[in-house]
């Protein structure tokens, strides 16, 4: 159970750091561009991080969503609730999908391999569902979000351990873009 | 020794281990526990001799059929084969006078005996009787089974369930199919294949080309059609198939935000029952085959899900999580309260319906491992019969004597694998599953079995 607590909390951790990647100031630190006033601190001066450029993402694109913001939140044992951690993550793919009304989202709810399979198939639908709601509470237009659940079917990770069941119980934002956009 | 005495011997010990009260004769108090070595049954001894080839093309019919009839048998663990070795004459003619005094002598009990014929038009005919060895007399009036001679297996299966049926006086299981789900692939894209074979794993086909996932199919009653989920519109979606055909078509018109899944036949094959989720939440519903309509059961912010009918058709038994992990809950159709029935300690999921109407059969999770077991209707008398990793999904014989699941191994190279165990806990089986040439050398897996009823 610990182990499982210290996981979440590293993923919730880790979630909301790429979330604070979103913040303008944040990314033009990283650039190493001089534009922003110097507020990056002292880390400015070093030319060697223009190397670091390639890790940008145009924050249009569906790779900026998946790798940045993240397109995937997580949930504890039998649990539906969006942690304080995944909804930092939901408010990164709201504000994208607000920013970017080509696209449409998929949300996949998926469930660890310990429960039956009609129980997970149940589980996972409410998880998506959870994750739907979170994101039409910020805004996000009903009619561009839909649900699916897999259950145990397809899970992330394959061991039988902890340190894979969290990572498979998860919703997954899949996004795609309308035709013609 | 008499064998009536003996049957009688086998049925109450038998019975008694199912809980089931014999008339006075019913030797326990109390609820039963998970023992596997509790109680072992003295097999009845029984000698199979090869059937009589009574025209030369049918030979091998009928050392087959022999082979057949005696694993249909001795797979009960009810029964045990004196070897042909130790038999001291042999039968070589089906209407040949028996001599009882050379199968007393090495104790058979029963005594099977059988012929097949090939006729010049390829049917097969196969004659068999069946004999109370230390009575002296023969144990019913023997059978004759005809048809074409592909269906030899089902002949050998069928002669078996009548020698079942004599000595326990209940049906048998023999001539039935197992559908099921083929699994390949690695773990985390897993192919699954709806996929059915004779009990005993011979005759497998597959009923879909693993392009989508497919779980959980369940047969109608007359074991012509099946019910199933599956992802063919990308998401899960009930669907029937005819069995015969391959023919599949949508149980209803389902709106895209809805999921089905966990459907079963009623009963009489009238009306299905099944999960419905809608915004994240899922409820029991039942649809009428006939008029396409469907009725929710259930109306909670719980799921609610695996629903099962009585054999009656008036109740379902179903699991919930309304009070706060998963449990099994009865009620009556149309518009019973739920009633819960799982009081243990753990979560219980899949809870199906004995065709006796006795037990329900569940799957429990308790303390990080997974037990298929078996409770009364009102949920006294709970006993696990299996215990590992993860057992999940038990399926009933039509006879309601013993229950077919699936057994996965953990880590990034298991998988599942069908069982079979006894109501009394015994004779834990390994069900191995065929492999076709289609297949290739990769590993192949199976889940979620389905027990079919007995054919006609």
């Amino acid at each position: 159970m610990m182990n499982q607590l210290k996981f979440a909390a590293f993923c919730a951790a880790a979630a909301a750091s790429l979330a604070a990647c979103t913040d303008q100031s944040v990314l033009d630190g990283l650039r190493g561009g001089g534009s922003s006033g110097g507020s990056a601190g002292g880390a400015g001066s070093d030319g060697n991080i223009e190397q670091q450029t390639d890790l940008d993402y145009d924050p249009a694109t569906p790779d900026y969503f998946n790798q940045v913001l993240g397109d995937k939140i997580f949930f504890a044992v039998d649990e539906s609730a969006v942690s304080p951690g995944a909804s930092a993550v939901l408010d990164g793919q709201a504000r994208w999908l607000l920013d970017n009304p080509g696209y449409n989202a998929l949300i996949e709810g998926h469930a660890d391999e310990r429960g039956t399979r009609e129980y997970n198939l149940a589980l996972g639908a409410r998880r998506a569902s959870a994750a739907r709601d979170y994101l039409v509470s910020l805004g996000v237009p009903d009619h561009r979000l839909q649900t699916v659940t897999f259950g145990k079917e397809r899970p992330a990770a394959v061991c039988s351990a902890e340190s894979c069941w969290s990572q498979n119980r998860r919703a997954v934002t899949v996004i795609s873009a309308l035709p013609g956009s | 020794m008499n064998l009536n005495r003996l049957f009688t011997a086998i049925f109450v010990a038998c019975a008694s281990f199912a809980g089931f009260s014999v008339g006075g004769a019913s030797a326990q108090d109390g609820p039963l526990k998970i023992d596997i070595t509790q109680g072992v049954i003295e097999p009845l001894p029984y000698a199979a001799p090869a059937f009589v080839a009574e025209t030369p093309e049918a030979a091998r019919f009928a050392e087959e059929i022999a082979n057949v009839v005696r694993a249909d048998l001795t797979g009960t663990r009810l029964f045990r084969e004196i070897p042909q070795e130790a038999h001291i004459s042999g039968v070589s003619s089906f209407d040949a006078p028996v001599q009882f005094s050379d199968w007393k002598a090495i104790n058979a009990a029963i005594l099977i005996t059988g012929s097949a014929r090939l006729g010049e038009d390829g049917t097969l005919e196969v004659k068999f009787r069946l004999f109370d060895v230390f009575a002296e007399k023969p144990l019913g009036a023997g059978s004759r089974f005809s048809g074409g001679a592909e269906h030899w297996r089902r002949m050998a299966h069928k002669a078996a369930d009548a020698v079942y049926a004599s000595v326990t006086g209940e049906t048998g299981y023999f001539d039935t199919r197992v559908a099921f789900i083929s699994e390949s692939g690695p773990k985390d894209a897993r192919v699954k294949r709806l996929s059915i074979m004779d009990y005993d794993g011979a005759d497998l086909h597959y009923l879909t080309e693993g392009n989508e996932i497919v779980l959980a199919p369940r047969f109608s009653p007359d074991g012509k059609d099946l019910i199933l989920t599956s992802y063919e519109t990308g998401a899960p979606r009930v669907q029937l198939m005819n069995v015969e055909t391959g023919a599949r078509r949508p149980l209803a018109q389902f709106r895209p935000d809805e999921m089905a899944f966990a459907p079963r036949f009623s009963p009489d094959g009238r009306r299905v029952v099944y999960s419905l989720t809608r915004n994240g939440n899922t409820d029991i519903y039942e649809t009428d085959l006939d008029a396409g309509e469907a009725r929710r059961l259930s109306n909670s912010a719980a799921i609610d899900t695996a629903p099962s009918y009585s054999p009656d058709g008036k109740w379902i038994v179903f699991e919930s999580d309304r009070s706060g992990g998963p449990q099994l809950y009865i009620r009556r159709l149309p518009s019973g309260e739920a009633t819960r029935i799982s009081r243990g300690r753990g979560q219980y999921g899949t809870p199906v319906w004995s065709p006796r109407g006795d037990f329900v059969a569940f799957t429990k999770q308790l303390a990080g491992r997974f037990h298929i077991g078996v409770m009364r209707v009102d949920g006294s008398e709970e006993r696990l019969l299996t215990e590992s990793f993860l057992d999940e999904g038990p399926t009933w014989s039509p006879n309601g004597r013993v229950l077919m699941f699936f057994r996965e191994t953990p880590g990034a190279q298991g998988g599942p694998t069908l069982y079979s165990v006894d109501l009394t806990g015994r004779n834990l089986r390994r069900q191995d599953t065929p492999r076709l040439a289609s297949d290739g050398d990769g590993r192949l897996f199976a889940s979620d079995p389905a027990w079919g009823p007995l054919r006609e």
